[in-house]
């Protein structure tokens, strides 16, 4: 909705449409409660937007702060009269546009993040701070400096074809990515939390592949990995909130719809002459999605794909999966020595305690446990540790002090 | 008729957008049950202004004023066989943790 007003009155006037949008909302607040929902509660909804709108238009004129002149006046009010943008068709387009403009390269990346969240997905600024456990202040800090850039800059919503599509596609996509991975990996201990950053990538993803601009091979590769990462998301954590780990996860409680949706977007995404790195990381799980168990991951496959993906992009995330498929692709003594060679992931968790499983699979408890408690010191929640003590009480032969 | 006095209307915890969409829920959740039951007959809010106007001299003066507990926020009109059934339906009215009230009154049905 905000989408929507924001292309009526102007990016530069992104405050007013959300504050007609919180106005409406209080509304419908206060006159559902005596009335009762209506049968059509969004169409109820833009109706009275609609002529908050409108109001607003009128009175900005009468006091002309709106900057722009007479014609532009005009035009909004006659786009408001014709409600074509308040139909479905309308809507998505405005809630694409808009996708575009919070994604513009020139608003920093953290930013940009947390505008999608604020603008497209209605989240408020508390919600989008406990997602990325950090403080209000620091999302409505950058909320507010995307909206300054957005003055700045006159970022217009332009439909796409006015601007260079591929390129702010791809800050998109990765901005959508990045958006889904927030939710799917943060250490979030409300698992709905998480949940509702996944969907509304996937959401707003799935926009993308209805446009037909923008329904292009990359952008079904990144809803296939979208899919077919999630269909795991039930088995990932017990009954308790604890990490269940790939090998350890009941395969029968993957999401089979989620799965199937997931190929078939793949192969609608195996099309053209461009392989994104969402092809390849899509490929690698839909590998994993079709290994019914741990024991029968085809790894010398997952090995060809992890060394595109690290010419594709590399990192040393990309390197630390790289290294564990090749240590079970081989032997754990070179999984043990390709994790070595990797530098800027020493504190993180989970490069310890996949040194530690290799030593384990190898025969070495010692060097196990001394991997393990290297990695219970660099864990940030307690779902973490908790996975990794279990590691360590499951450790043969060795006394533990705790 | 269903009156409503004071409750969430002037209960500062719904000041909190979340806390206030939440209280709704429930209200939402009401009207819908009585509907469902055939109870629910009509009702609306009321804007929290007004005027009064009194005496021979027809004097005009200001209020209800929105910060009065007694501010009446708005009506349902049910069917009720009788004032006690009446008072049965207030039963899931969700505004009594806010010390609001419901006034009820029959409406005078006429005989024609």
């Amino acid at each position: 909705m905000v989408a929507v007003l924001t292309r009526l009155l102007g990016t530069e006037n992104l405050d007013a449409a959300e504050d007609i949008v919180q106005d409406t909302l209080l509304k419908a607040m206060e006159v559902w409660r005596f009335r009762g929902v209506p049968e059509n509660p969004p169409a109820w909804l833009y109706k009275v937007a609609h002529n908050k709108a409108i109001d607003w238009v009128r009175s900005a004129q009468r006091k002309s702060k709106l900057l722009a002149d007479e014609e532009k006046v005009k035009s909004s009010l006659n786009l408001l009269r014709s409600e074509v943008v308040f139909q479905e068709d309308g809507i998505q387009d405005s809630v694409l546009l808009m996708m575009f403009a919070c994604c513009h390269p020139a608003i920093p990346p953290e930013s940009q993040i947390a505008l999608t969240l604020k603008t497209l997905g209605g989240l408020s600024t508390a919600e989008i701070a406990n997602a990325f456990l950090t403080t209000d202040d620091t999302i409505a800090k950058r909320i507010y400096r995307a909206r300054e850039k957005i003055k700045q800059e006159n970022i217009k919503l332009d439909p796409p074809g006015v601007f260079d599509l591929s390129y702010r596609l791809d800050n998109v996509l990765r901005v959508l990515y990045l958006l889904f991975n927030e939710g799917y990996y943060s250490n979030h201990s409300d698992s709905l939390i998480r949940e509702d950053l996944c969907v509304e990538a996937m959401r707003l993803t799935y926009l993308l592949i209805h446009h037909k601009a923008t329904n292009l091979p990359k952008v079904n590769a990144l809803i296939a990995l979208m899919c077919l990462q999630s269909s795991r998301l039930d088995a990932r954590t017990n009954a308790l909130g604890e990490i269940v780990l790939l090998e350890d996860q009941d395969r029968s409680k993957w999401n089979q719809p989620l799965i199937q949706q997931g190929l078939y977007f793949l192969e609608k995404a195996s099309t053209g002459d461009v392989l994104s790195e969402y092809h390849v990381e899509a490929s690698i799980a839909s590998i994993h999605a079709m290994t019914d168990k741990f024991e029968a991951t085809p790894w010398n496959k997952l090995l060809t794909l992890y060394e595109t993906l690290s010419e594709l992009n590399p990192g040393p995330m990309v390197s630390f999966n790289r290294a564990i498929v090749l240590g079970h692709a081989t032997s754990a003594e070179a999984g043990i020595h390709e994790l070595k060679k990797i530098t800027g992931l020493h504190d993180n968790y989970l490069y310890q305690t996949a040194i530690g499983n290799f030593y384990l699979m190898k025969g070495a408890p010692k060097e196990a446990k001394l991997s393990f408690e290297k990695a219970l010191l660099m864990t940030k929640s307690i779902h973490e540790s908790a996975l990794i003590k279990r590691k360590i009480s499951k450790l043969p032969l060795i006394q533990h002090f705790y | 008729m269903l009156i409503f006095h004071g409750g969430s209307d002037v209960a500062p915890e719904m000041k909190n957008p979340e806390a206030l969409q939440k209280h709704m829920g429930k209200w939402f959740a009401w009207v819908e049950k009585l509907r469902k039951e055939g109870r629910y007959e009509g009702g609306e809010p009321l804007e929290p202004r007004g005027k009064f106007v009194s005496g021979p001299n027809k004097i005009v003066t200001d209020g209800p004023f929105a910060e009065s507990k007694e501010l009446v926020g708005g009506y349902f009109i049910v069917n009720a066989k009788d004032l006690d059934d009446a008072v049965a339906l207030t039963a899931d009215y969700p505004d009594f943790i806010f010390n609001g009230k419901v006034q009820i009154r029959p409406i005078q049905k006429m005989e024609m």
